[in-house]
């Protein structure tokens, strides 16, 4: 019988010839990463156990990108950044992305691929739990805690329990104009239950998936974790060669599952059938399609984060706001610096997205996690109070953007776009067909 | 008999299903440090804080697990519906429930990073249970976890459950986190 990818992944990076859902492996890390939220517990917890003056076990393998509590005046937040400063320097660290300089990049899981860092067949552990997105490029990705993380500082190995893996097949020859990946993971999300792949592989197939950019891809695998994945993953093809060889010139060897694989479930799509998506407060499988939700009160729109803050939501985002005000207090951030300026040199009809967005009466704010996690109370764009905010994030879970008294819909940029200018949800379609005709 | 498997004692705390991390510990509170002896305590100040209130302390609710001015609870033993610990990767949330006074939970199931930081960093131990005992058990409740024979008592209603053994996971929850099995496998110095 043959392996899925994820399987097979792990069978090598255990030394194997093959491994088995079920069967506890220790496997060898291709790349670690950290942030400034769990890297300094986990720096705590390297010292302690392997010593003040232990070295990491191979510092072209740990990445350190501090992204979530930067533009604050929380004094704690702040220390961390330099905990994590102090640590980089201490160990001679080469990828560092420290705040306050040129090399500042700003969100982790978009921050990883632009510098080269995902690769298809590798192992990428990181202290997060959307470092699942990593799983676009072919690659077993998976989120850990700050022990663990502490434990492949010293060693350069973990333990991990081999998924079963469910496949996801998504029919269809390309995304109809008005409908986003987003879409597509909160469709998958609100049937299976945020619990549906808890300890499993959700591995994303089909032709449907073929004709998905690397931004998009990674959307679907960002959300794997929300249905309590271990992972998502989508195997390497000629789109995913040509970005990463864009970024790195570091070799690879793409992974495929095997025809005979046996898969837990198989689960069946057709991208043309399906419909703009919104997850209502307070869970990310509380669905609803966005014309079932259309008038709906809102008074605030967020467009950012690893899901949802990457350059093509901003230009899909731009295609519905470009020419209108805003209703809503609308807060873009994009998820790096490089998203940042390619806002600025972006142009649609003329107009450089960022100038739309101006325009349009939006707050922009700097490369960073921001609000989508809440953070200190000064955060940009933060649910300080009783806000109903419409977001391109990940998670509505009660008090995930700041207060416990605030609500969150979790939707697609375009449906983002299209509330914001509306005032109300609004399903895009209504502006979609208006561009096209 | 080793102090691992010994019986755990104490007051039940409960909770509802998908109780995700932001509400075990919000991301605000994410900033304190795990290694200061003072510093750390401000996690069992704020753990479970993110929980609404109507729904904390099942099933009368509007309970803090720690009260105002307190960083430890008087509640040891947290008795949860399905998906306990979902959302982030943050060990924070382990930790705050362990900084707070918890030594276990007993639940049908638990997200993934949750159950797997519970066990690799040795803060508490987590029980599956064979059905959700959320609706059955009061906080306050005195409690007894039995690991011995995977009994669940309920001495106030005078009630008992079986629960899960702990699986291929037992030999790290009883090490006491990863590096003490690692250790004793030979596989850190």
């Amino acid at each position: 019988m043959g392996m899925t990818l994820t399987e097979k992944i792990l069978a090598k990076h255990s030394g194997r010839d093959r491994v088995s859902p079920g069967d506890n492996v220790w496997v060898d890390v291709d790349v670690l990463m950290t942030h400034d939220v769990c890297g300094p517990p986990a720096i705590g917890i390297f010292h302690k156990q392997f010593g003040d003056d232990a070295k990491v076990w191979d510092k072209e393998k740990l990445v350190i990108i501090p992204d979530h509590y930067i533009f604050t005046n929380d004094k704690y937040a702040n220390r961390n950044v330099d905990v994590l400063r102090a640590f980089a320097a201490e160990q001679d660290l080469p990828y560092f992305y420290d705040v306050g300089t040129d090399s500042y990049k700003g969100v982790c899981h978009v921050a990883l691929p632009e510098e080269g860092f995902t690769r298809p067949g590798e192992v990428l552990f990181g202290t997060d739990s959307h470092t699942c997105t990593a799983g676009a490029f072919g690659q077993f990705a998976t989120g850990i805690g700050n022990t663990d993380a502490a434990f492949i500082m010293g060693t350069g190995k973990l333990w991990v329990k081999v998924p079963e893996t469910m496949r996801f097949v998504f029919e269809g020859a390309s995304l109809p104009p008005y409908l986003m990946a987003k879409d597509i993971i909160l469709q998958i999300i609100g049937d299976i239950g945020v619990d549906g792949a808890t300890y499993r592989t959700m591995e994303f197939t089909g032709p449907g998936i073929k004709a998905l950019t690397m931004e998009d891809r990674m959307t679907l695998t960002n959300m794997a974790i929300e249905a309590g994945g271990k992972n998502g993953v989508v195997e390497p093809d000629e789109v995913t060669e040509a970005y990463v060889k864009s970024r790195t010139n570091k070799p690879f060897e793409n992974v495929y599952s095997d025809p005979d694989a046996e898969y837990h479930s198989e689960h069946f799509y057709n991208l043309e059938e399906m419909v703009p998506m919104v997850a209502k407060p307070h869970s990310p499988d509380n669905k609803a399609t966005a014309e079932e939700l259309e008038g709906e009160y809102l008074n605030r729109a967020y467009i950012g984060s690893c899901t949802g803050g990457k350059l093509s939501d901003f230009r899909a985002a731009a295609e519905i706001i470009r020419g209108h005000k805003v209703k809503l207090d609308t807060y873009i951030v994009p998820a790096t610096t490089e998203i940042a300026r390619a806002l600025e040199t972006e142009t649609l009809y003329g107009t450089s997205l960022i100038d739309i967005f101006r325009e349009a009466g939006c707050k922009i704010g700097n490369a960073s996690c921001a609000a989508c996690l809440g953070g200190p109370a000064d955060t940009f764009g933060r649910l300080n109070n009783e806000e109903v905010c419409i977001s391109s994030t990940n998670r509505n879970y009660p008090g995930r953007m700041g207060s416990k008294q605030s609500s969150v819909y979790l939707a697609s940029p375009y449906t983002v776009a299209a509330s914001a200018v509306t005032g109300v949800i609004t399903d895009p379609r209504v502006f979609i067909q208006q561009t096209v005709i | 008999m080793s102090k691992k498997t010994e019986p755990i004692k104490g007051k039940a705390f409960v909770l509802g299903k998908n109780v995700d991390t932001d509400q075990i510990i919000p991301a605000a509170h994410l900033v304190y440090s795990l290694d200061d002896p003072e510093e750390r305590k401000l996690y069992g100040k704020y753990a479970l804080s993110g929980v609404p209130s109507e729904k904390s302390g099942l099933p009368q609710g509007n309970i803090p697990l720690t009260q105002d001015d307190q960083t430890e609870s008087e509640f040891s033993i947290i008795v949860a519906s399905d998906n306990f610990g979902c959302g982030s990767s943050r060990e924070h949330a382990p930790a705050c429930l362990e900084i707070a006074g918890i030594k276990a939970i007993v639940t049908p199931s638990y997200a993934r990073i949750f159950y797997r930081n519970s066990v690799d960093g040795g803060f508490l131990i987590p029980f599956e249970s064979f059905d959700d005992l959320s609706k059955e058990v009061h906080t306050g409740d005195e409690l007894e976890i039995d690991q011995e024979n995977h009994v669940l008592k309920n001495l106030t209603q005078n009630k008992e459950y079986n629960i899960k053994p702990l699986g291929s996971v037992a030999d790290i929850v009883h090490a006491g986190g990863i590096f003490e099995y690692a250790r004793k496998h030979g596989m850190v110095a």
